[in-house]
């Protein structure tokens, strides 16, 4: 008997409300797609900004939630993935689409020589350090005259406009530039969110996630069991600067003005996006989703009072960080015990008699 | 001679960046707490002297004697009620806390007080200066470095010299051990913060006196801060005097060259430190 079923054992991430949820989420992103089908201009440029601090949020909870890397310098890449891809646009004349692929390359290739002095400070100085880099990168750029210096720069008309993507959405819809201009980078948006949760999903049920996870809980233990912790923490940190400095280059194509203040500001592309994640729940995938819809619920609520609306998102942000640490998807799960995006590996399958086995040890 | 000024004005300056420092060194060091808001409470007792100073008329110096007790509430408080709360193992809670605090303290000061720029008048001393052999230097930065050298050898003597200094100690080596012995390490804490807001308010004075200032530039005083700190240092107050200098130093010297490259020379500067000296020029905490 033992051989035969014990062969039956599996290890498996899969839930009945993740299996259900994989097919609602399928609908849900070919209904997504189609939305510039029925949705109109400013409901497109409402949605691309949710999916781009989403992908932002997202890739700042792989950094903070999942790797312990607590960075409040993620402005640094959003900022340098945007003027790469401005200078690539302007001064080598590629196509702004082209450019944002770059841009994130370049992005990569920068967190390599920050990453270098960074992972020299532990910690809460790890944090503070992130900001220095960050502070480093935009005073240099704004030094950078063909870019327009402190006072930054536009893109040319010309380039945005004639985009062979852009024609062909036009023509698809036939709608003007301008339209197909938000058609194109709100598909864009959609595509990067959906790359992003699924890489972040992919990263977290392999065997370098688990080691992750592994290092976050306890280092030295992670360690001991031969988790390469400083070597999965870089990648993990060059894998986020690939990610944000995509963001920031799809979301200055969109805006296709940009300055150093802007580009590299503290508020809109880290302090927005650690709320995001603290208000939805950190070191979980669904944290990030919910959070960013709370995030614009709020924002339209509060929109007319100006500085009282960040004051009483740091407020939330920080009743939540003391009270309800997990975030209202953590307050959820912790109740239902529902997973969308399950990682925790457990064992199904073997004897009937054994699994379904009750009692204080079942 | 014109280095010879450059050198004597960024030490000058960097008097103001220790000052920044001596209070963020100091609450790490007993409690290994990193305060995000530490440049917003700087920027916060530099409005409170500044009410003082134009709703009642004191002089500068006399406000911040005023300011001092209130800020020590506001510090004691803001560590026992809610800072205390996030200490532990784990160094997110004390971050993201911090970090909306900073949040916090820089739009509530919008919403008070506009996006204005502010100066403390000190009646006419801002502008007054000695000469010291072949340069003039200001009285104010002077004034500025001589506190920041008397904060550290306050700091070194309340350590050293007195028991509260004794229990500020054993709660940083070992806060249960601490405990059993009848200190209160919550409370320890508390007066540490409140202690650092002191140091804090000093700062505020030659912050609000010496240039101009609105809600938004506490961040970028957090980040002097940590520089200074970090090229000293953990665990020096007087490693923290000299990172305060050098990056002084360095900011001057860049400014000298190109006005533009002032505060990313400061920034150039605390990259070699950490590229040469990971662990600052007069390492003394093993942590």
């Amino acid at each position: 008997m033992t051989d035969v079923t014990i062969s039956h054992w599996k290890v498996e991430t899969r839930t009945k409300a993740s299996a259900s949820f994989a097919i609602v989420a399928t609908l849900f992103i070919l209904l997504a797609f189609a939305a510039p089908l029925f949705a109109s201009r400013s409901v497109l440029q409402d949605l691309f900004f949710i999916l781009t601090m989403l992908v932002l949020a997202q890739n700042w909870n792989l950094l903070a939630g999942y790797a312990g890397l607590v960075s409040v310098g993620q402005q640094a890449f959003v900022g340098f993935g945007a003027y790469a891809m401005f200078a690539l646009v302007i001064l080598a004349g590629l196509d702004p689409l082209a450019a944002i692929l770059l841009a994130g390359i370049a992005s990569a290739l920068l967190a390599i020589p920050t990453a270098f002095f960074l992972f020299r400070l532990q910690g809460a100085y790890f944090a503070i350090g992130s900001w220095v880099i960050a502070e480093v990168v935009r005073l240099a750029l704004a030094q950078w005259k063909m870019l327009g210096g402190g006072t930054g720069t536009s893109l040319p008309r010309e380039a945005t406009r004639d985009m062979p993507a852009l024609k062909f959405v036009g023509e698809l819809f036939g709608v003007k530039s301008s339209g197909a201009g938000d058609i194109l980078t709100y598909w864009l948006a959609l595509l990067l969110a959906i790359a992003t949760i699924g890489l972040v999903y992919r990263l977290l049920r392999s065997k370098q996630g688990l080691g992750l996870a592994a290092v976050r809980d306890n280092q030295e233990a992670a360690r001991s069991v031969g988790v390469d912790a400083r070597r999965m923490k870089t990648l993990v940190y060059l894998a986020a600067a690939f990610g944000t400095g995509l963001a920031g280059a799809l979301i200055y194509v969109q805006k296709a003005r940009i300055s150093p203040d802007a580009a590299f500001s503290v508020v809109d592309w880290t302090a927005y996006v650690i709320f995001i994640v603290v208000i939805g729940g950190i070191g979980t995938i669904e944290g990030p989703i919910v959070g960013v819809i709370v995030f614009y619920l709020l924002q339209n609520l509060l929109a007319d009072y100006g500085s009282w609306y960040l004051l009483i998102l740091g407020l939330i942000g920080i009743v939540i960080m003391l009270f309800a640490p997990l975030g209202l998807w953590g307050l959820f799960a912790e109740r239902t015990g529902i997973q969308l995006f399950p990682v925790r590996r457990r064992l199904t399958g073997g004897p009937v008699s054994l699994a379904k086995k009750g009692g204080p040890h079942g | 001679m014109a280095w010879l000024d450059t050198i004597i004005q960024g030490i000058l300056l960097g008097g103001l960046y220790a000052l920044f420092a001596a209070g963020l060194s100091l609450v790490f060091g007993i409690m290994r707490l990193v305060n995000l808001a530490h440049g917003d409470l700087i920027v916060l007792a530099a409005f409170l002297i500044l009410v003082l100073v134009s709703a009642l008329g004191l002089n500068p110096f006399v406000a911040a004697l005023v300011a001092m007790p209130v800020m020590f509430a506001i510090g004691w408080a803001l560590q026992f009620f809610l800072l205390n709360r996030t200490l532990g193992t784990d160094i997110l809670p004390p971050l993201l806390v911090t970090f909306g605090l900073s949040i916090v303290i820089q739009n509530g000061l919008l919403e008070g007080f506009t996006a204005d720029s502010r100066r403390i008048s000190v009646g006419g001393l801002e502008s007054a200066s000695m000469a010291l052999g072949p340069i003039n230097v200001g009285v104010m930065p002077l004034l500025t470095l001589a506190s920041a050298i008397a904060v550290i050898v306050g700091l070194n003597q309340l350590f050293y010299r007195t028991s509260l200094g004794r229990a500020f100690r054993a709660t940083s080596d070992d806060p249960i051990t601490a405990g059993l012995m009848g200190i209160q390490p919550k409370r320890i804490f508390a007066t540490t913060t409140g202690i650092a807001m002191v140091v804090v308010t000093i700062a505020a004075l030659y912050l609000g006196t010496r240039a101009n200032f609105d809600p938004t530039i506490g961040p970028a005083r957090l980040i002097y801060a940590f520089e200074a700190v970090i090229i000293g240092g953990l665990g020096s107050l007087w490693g923290t005097l000299a990172g305060g200098i050098v990056i002084g130093i360095a900011q001057t010297f860049g400014a000298a060259i190109n006005p533009e490259w002032q505060i990313l020379a400061g920034h150039l500067a605390f990259l070699v430190v950490l590229l040469v000296r990971p662990r600052g020029l007069f390492p003394r905490a093993v942590d």
